[in-house]
């Protein structure tokens, strides 16, 4: 199925909601390098830009008895699992109402079963531990973890897939691929494949090539639900499109590299599929982001204790 | 009972009597139970929560703190200490982090065993004593195993503490008696600290001199200790913490004001070590008080040779301390 063919297919079937938390996705990570631009964000970000859909298409296939955990890369993420732009931006700017007391921070967040950390690959070994605890108590249910192409080259990444296959823990795997490691292209820091290595040992592989919600949502529900049944692990790989920079102002590619990434944005195939229906929830969820910067921004000062 | 048997004791009973704690290693399970054996047993009482691994100490860390990050009490133990290290990420950069970065305090119920230390001939990477890379990381309990502390009490703080902990155990104490200091020498708790042991011969504040010391040098210190009382007429009073850090000085000062000298010692190797540590604290507390300052006792700043003669020449002996002793009384 090519690009277009996906869109033309997901204008159909993505619900108002569905498009609605993409674009509210879409415009928080705007908003927030617009922030960065104005010296008004202490530190750094990133953004997931272009990556968006990928965790809006996965929140059907979870329940809120599963743990998620996010990346570096992973206000999508938590968008997808909570409608709380607020809160995490009040995170990242240091306000009051910030989800972990503005400690965290954009990489460092805790809210019920969701939890990311800043360490590439050291989130595997964990989510390994909650399956396992997930496994003994509450069966059916999983533990879901983002990782990036770039994290395959953590030494924790091979300890924690030997482990979640030898003892057929209900863990999910979602790489999102987005064939850049901050500077570095994947052909220049991944030997082999994805795929390859999951086979390896012994884990299943799915590799996701579409942007259209009910089309990778048809694909992963019965993988998904052989996860919860006890079958063993499963690795998702999204080939999916960073459109903006590593954290911000950082992007060395090329411009035709970039282009064309763009050219794969869900957002402009979203866009050209179902015009006005795009463009109506686009405003909104435009307006929605803007409100939340101005009142998150007149907030006091975040009071924490160490 | 030996130290080895009582600390196997210890996990029994903590498997026992929280159903949600977990003993997770390599070569952990029966009929091998451990490459020192102190997890004999424990498999085949509790075969689903006692996990033999795969050789992955990082992986097998995070594990543990997945599993506390759900609620339950997670103990991992590395076979030898020196492996710690590479579980080094998972203990300071999400264990010890999640207890706090989080903006509110998240218990992480963890402790990590490490067998440490020399004397058995294991050469450089198998003899190591790591404690000081783990101190002073926020969130982050160091314990040491001792003859004079009942291994289950400790396992109860520590996993009472809220935050992970790493626990050393210094590989020669798993053979030697518990609560054995010789017949010369009565032991306590301080009064005020009730995770400090206490070594003395008739008044513990009138002691020459004081040495603060782990777990792992009970033995060495004892016999300086009786060497120097029976040679050279000096009484010493041994103080034995079970937590080295954090580290409170503040019990220890009246026992430490009567001494004319207060001394630290340790295995680990010289240069950025936890006695500089306690050293600094008492400084900072008593820095008038006392006659010069704590004198600090460790090994040599070397790799730990394999050869009996030359990891000796390396590694604090008991005469190490009663000379260091001596040099710290001279006026």
């Amino acid at each position: 199925m090519t690009e277009t063919g996906a869109a033309v297919l997901s204008a159909r079937r993505a619900d108002d909601d569905d498009l609605a938390l993409l674009l509210l996705i879409r415009h928080f990570e705007l908003a927030l390098l617009d922030l960065f631009g104005r010296g008004e964000l202490n530190g750094t970000t990133h953004t997931c830009l272009g990556q968006e859909y990928v965790p809006v298409a996965l929140r059907r296939l979870l329940t809120g008895a599963d743990h998620v955990f996010g990346n570096h890369r992973g206000h999508g993420h938590y968008l997808a699992r909570f409608d709380d732009p607020a809160g995490l931006l009040a995170e990242i700017m240091g306000r009051e109402g910030a989800v972990c007391g503005g400690v965290g921070g954009s990489q460092h967040i805790l809210r019920d079963r969701y939890v990311s950390t800043g360490v590439q690959g050291e989130s595997l070994p964990v989510a390994a531990g909650v399956a396992l605890h997930l496994k003994r108590t509450e069966p059916g249910a999983l533990a879901c973890v983002f990782i990036g192409d770039g994290t395959w080259g953590e030494g924790a990444v091979y300890e924690a897939l030997n482990l979640v296959s030898l003892w057929r823990l209900p863990l999910l795997v979602i790489v999102e691929n987005n064939g850049i490691a901050q500077s570095t292209p994947t052909t220049r820091q991944m030997a082999g494949t994805v795929r390859a290595r999951a086979e390896a040992f012994g884990v299943r592989h799915h590799g996701v090539e579409t942007s259209d919600l009910a089309t990778i949502r048809d694909e992963l529900a019965p993988l998904v639900a052989a996860v919860r049944a006890g079958e063993g692990p499963l690795v998702v790989e999204f080939a999916t499109h960073r459109i903006g920079p590593h954290s911000k102002g950082d992007d060395t590619r090329d411009p035709e590299t970039v282009r064309r990434a763009r050219d794969n944005d869900w957002y402009r195939l979203y866009g050209e599929a179902d015009p006005e229906r795009f463009e109506r929830a686009d405003q909104a969820q435009r307006a929605r982001v803007d409100a939340i910067v101005r009142e998150v921004s007149a907030r006091p000062p975040s009071r924490w204790r160490p | 009972m030996r130290v080895g048997e009582n600390l196997n004791a210890a996990l029994h009973g903590l498997l026992e009597s929280d159903p949600s704690a977990y003993v997770i290693g390599e070569d952990i399970l029966d009929p091998y139970g451990g490459a020192f054996k102190i997890t004999k047993g424990l498999s085949t009482r509790f075969p689903d929560r006692v996990l033999g691994t795969p050789i992955s100490e990082s992986g097998i860390t995070g594990l543990a703190a997945g599993l506390a990050l759900c609620g339950d009490a997670a103990v991992v133990e590395i076979m030898f200490g020196d492996f710690v290290a590479l579980a080094f990420d998972q203990i300071v950069n999400f264990a010890a982090k999640s207890v706090t970065m989080y903006g509110s305090r998240l218990p992480i119920r963890m402790v990590v065993r490490c067998p440490t230390g020399g004397g058995r001939g294991y050469g450089p990477t198998h003899s190591q004593s790591l404690q000081k890379h783990f101190v002073g990381v926020p969130g982050l309990s160091v314990y040491e195993m001792s003859p004079l502390h009942d291994n289950r009490a400790v396992f109860d703080a520590m996993l009472a503490s809220g935050g992970p902990c790493v626990f050393f155990e210094d590989k020669i104490l798993y053979t030697r008696r518990m609560n054995d200091v010789g017949d010369l020498f009565r032991h306590d708790v301080l009064p005020g600290a009730e995770d400090v042991a206490r070594v003395f011969l008739e008044d513990p504040e009138a002691a020459d001199c004081v040495i603060i010391a782990p777990g792992g040098m009970v033995d060495r210190v004892v016999t300086a200790m009786r060497s120097l009382l029976l040679e050279q007429e000096v009484t010493c009073c041994l103080l034995v913490p079970s937590r080295l850090y954090p580290f409170d000085a503040e019990p220890l000062l009246p026992v430490l004001r009567g001494a004319r000298a207060v001394l630290v010692a340790e295995e680990g190797t010289a240069g950025g070590t936890w006695g500089s540590e306690v050293a600094h604290r008492i400084h900072r507390l008593m820095w008038n008080d006392l006659r010069r300052p704590v004198a600090l006792v460790n090994s040599a700043d070397s790799v730990i040779p394999t050869a009996a003669h030359l990891e000796r020449a390396v590694l604090v002996q008991d005469s190490t301390i009663h000379d260091a002793v001596l040099e710290a009384l001279r006026d």
